[in-house]
């Protein structure tokens, strides 16, 4: 793309600061639409551009919003800061480096919410840049912009700052508002929805950072031109996190769409040392993985099209590994981290991932056999869609891929096949 | 003692909640828990119980549960590595275990001097610039990015230099 809508940062270096900010444009999104449009004009605008949450289930973000229960006060905003999937550090870079254009995200979603309080509930490991936002935000209420009466208007808002503690499943939804309860982050059961009820019980937007940023430039440039990029179904930007065996690692803002050749051999540099490429997570230890044919390095990524070659888009966190890998231990380290990271409320994602783990760790010590194998798929079978949350499922997803397409790199660690 | 000695911070963090809800304020309480007493004792649980009016065990659960509270003394600074598979295929198994040999201890564990825990977490989101690391402190966490042996050793002298002024 010849300029950045999300990483603004690399076009105009010193965004962070709010004068810079302004001179830029800032802030003239929410204006407008504090002038010119109501909430629901606001919602029909977002939901008609396209937009999809992009912490990885892709839902229409206009949607969701559409889901609050009518009539019923106060509501709440809660951005999702709580960044956690292995491979994805996208809103870190915004939250660093863009703050003003999230926040004023924010506030767009909090006016079309009718809501006068939001949250931002940023990973515990966030700690600088949470308190860098706290100084911004009371930059922003000092210069009018939140706070009571915003740019002379009824409007009200106040963004407060909500530091976790360490837990991936806070990065679900509804784990998330236990957690912002002061409570284990543990999912809850659905319905009733967030939008329905959420943070204590009442109306709850919950938005992914990146998703959030997207709002200011769909207010201001609208929708048609929102939805030139990208693809018919998938619109706008999306930004990439390229990491592993990779030339240069980094983020990537492109249109939905590219393809992983173009991600990882144009942008990324290719693979280091002239080796091949031989598997690709496409969305962080969150979905199947998939082998690099040719036909998966020429697939677009978006939503649809990754799911027609065997996997999900997610939170576009690619993994790329190189022909030196053991998808074995691949898919040891990815349910390593899903046992450490269940929040036991289940009994089939706190006991399969524990088994699922103590199986593989005997496999990666060549100690397995045969019969494990089978007995992964096994057991990953008695997960599969009896979890409270996605954390379950996704859990076995790289296990049960990875056996099916990489199937020797397994039976050449046990006992057996070696 | 909490209540008192950080009366400011505390109403501070209050303030950001709904009075009939200030039980959310648990979390931001257990972080002055642990800056004043660098992990959380008994004591700072029944403390924060109080102030919050809720059950000490609804406090001494979360401790439990995330990550980032300890229910005991160990390191006053902790380098806290991300080994997970995107920093992992950049190497940072292999430097997690040159940094362990070069303290003499082992993973989880603490140096001679009780000042310097090294452990291995999962991501961290910096998956770019592995290997790479954050280091938790009683004033908080901060990360430090593309290290390497050496960067990390004068980074520890420099922490063992701070340790002695204080």
């Amino acid at each position: 793309m010849t300029e950045y809508i999300l990483l603004r940062h690399r076009d105009v270096p010193d965004i962070d600061q709010l004068d810079v900010y302004l001179e830029d444009g800032g802030f003239e999104a929410l204006k407008s639409i504090i002038k010119h449009k109501t909430p629901q004009e606001v919602i029909d605008t977002v939901r008609l551009s396209g937009l999809r949450g992009r912490g990885g289930a892709g839902f229409p973000t206009g949607v969701k919003w559409g889901f609050l229960s009518p009539d019923v006060f106060p509501r709440y905003v809660v951005a999702n800061a709580d960044e956690s999937e292995p491979g994805t550090y996208k809103d870190r870079e915004i939250l660093e480096r863009n703050p003003y254009q999230f926040l004023e995200g924010v506030a767009i979603c909090c006016y079309a919410a009718q809501a006068e309080t939001a949250y931002v509930y940023c990973r515990g490991e966030f700690w600088d840049l949470a308190h860098e936002l706290e100084k911004k935000i009371a930059t922003l209420e000092d210069r009018g912009f939140l706070g009571r009466g915003i740019l002379s208007s009824d409007f009200n808002l106040k963004i407060y700052v909500h530091l976790g503690a360490g837990a991936y499943i806070c990065g679900e939804e509804t784990a998330l508002l236990e957690s912002l309860e002061g409570k284990l982050g543990q999912p809850r059961l659905r319905p009733p929805f967030p939008a329905a009820e959420g943070l204590y019980a009442k109306p709850t937007v919950v938005n992914n950072v990146e998703t959030l940023t997207n709002l200011p430039p769909i207010i201001n440039r609208g929708v048609d031109w929102y939805r030139s990029i990208g693809t018919a179904k998938s619109t706008g930007p999306k930004i990439f996190c390229l990491s592993g065996h990779v030339q240069r690692p980094g983020n990537y803002e492109l249109p939905f769409g590219t393809t992983f050749r173009e991600l990882i051999f144009e942008h990324g540099g290719g693979i280091p040392e002239g080796r091949k490429i031989k598997a690709i997570l496409p969305a962080g230890a969150s979905a199947p993985m998939l082998p690099a044919t040719d036909q998966v390095l020429d697939t677009p990524m978006d939503y649809e099209s990754v799911v027609e070659v065997g996997s999900q888009l997610g939170s576009a966190s690619v993994i790329v590994m190189d022909e030196t890998v053991d998808i074995s231990w691949v898919v040891y380290k990815t349910t390593s981290f899903f046992k450490h990271e269940s929040c036991g409320k289940c009994t089939p994602c706190r006991e399969g991932t524990y088994w699922l783990y103590h199986i593989l760790r005997r496999i990666e010590e060549g100690e397995g056999t045969k019969e494990d194998i089978s007995l992964l798929d096994s057991v990953a079978q008695g997960v599969e869609g009896k979890c409270l949350c996605a954390l379950g499922e996704f859990s076995i997803m790289p296990i049960t891929s990875g056996i099916e397409r990489f199937r020797k790199d397994f039976d050449a660690r046990t006992k057996d096949g070696r | 003692m909490l209540a008192k000695k950080y009366a400011d911070e505390i109403a501070r963090i209050l303030e950001k909640y709904p009075p009939e809800h200030k039980r959310s304020a648990v979390l931001p309480l257990l972080y002055v828990a642990q800056k004043e007493y660098g992990h959380v004792t008994k004591e700072a649980i029944n403390e924060i119980a109080a102030i919050l009016e809720i059950d000490p065990t609804d406090v001494g659960s979360l401790v439990g549960f995330y990550t980032l509270y300890y229910d005991k003394q160990e390191g006053k600074y902790r380098i806290q590595i991300c080994t997970d598979l995107p920093c992992a295929l950049r190497g940072s198994e292999i430097y997690a275990r040159q940094l362990c040999d070069a303290l003499g201890i082992e993973p989880g564990g603490t140096t001679a001097d009780g000042l310097i825990t090294v452990e291995t977490v999962m991501c961290l989101a910096a998956c770019d610039k592995a290997p790479m690391f954050q280091l938790q402190e009683p004033e908080g966490i901060h990360y430090y990015e593309n290290m390497t042996l050496e960067s990390t050793m004068e980074l520890i002298e420099e922490l063992r230099r701070r340790a002695k002024d204080d």
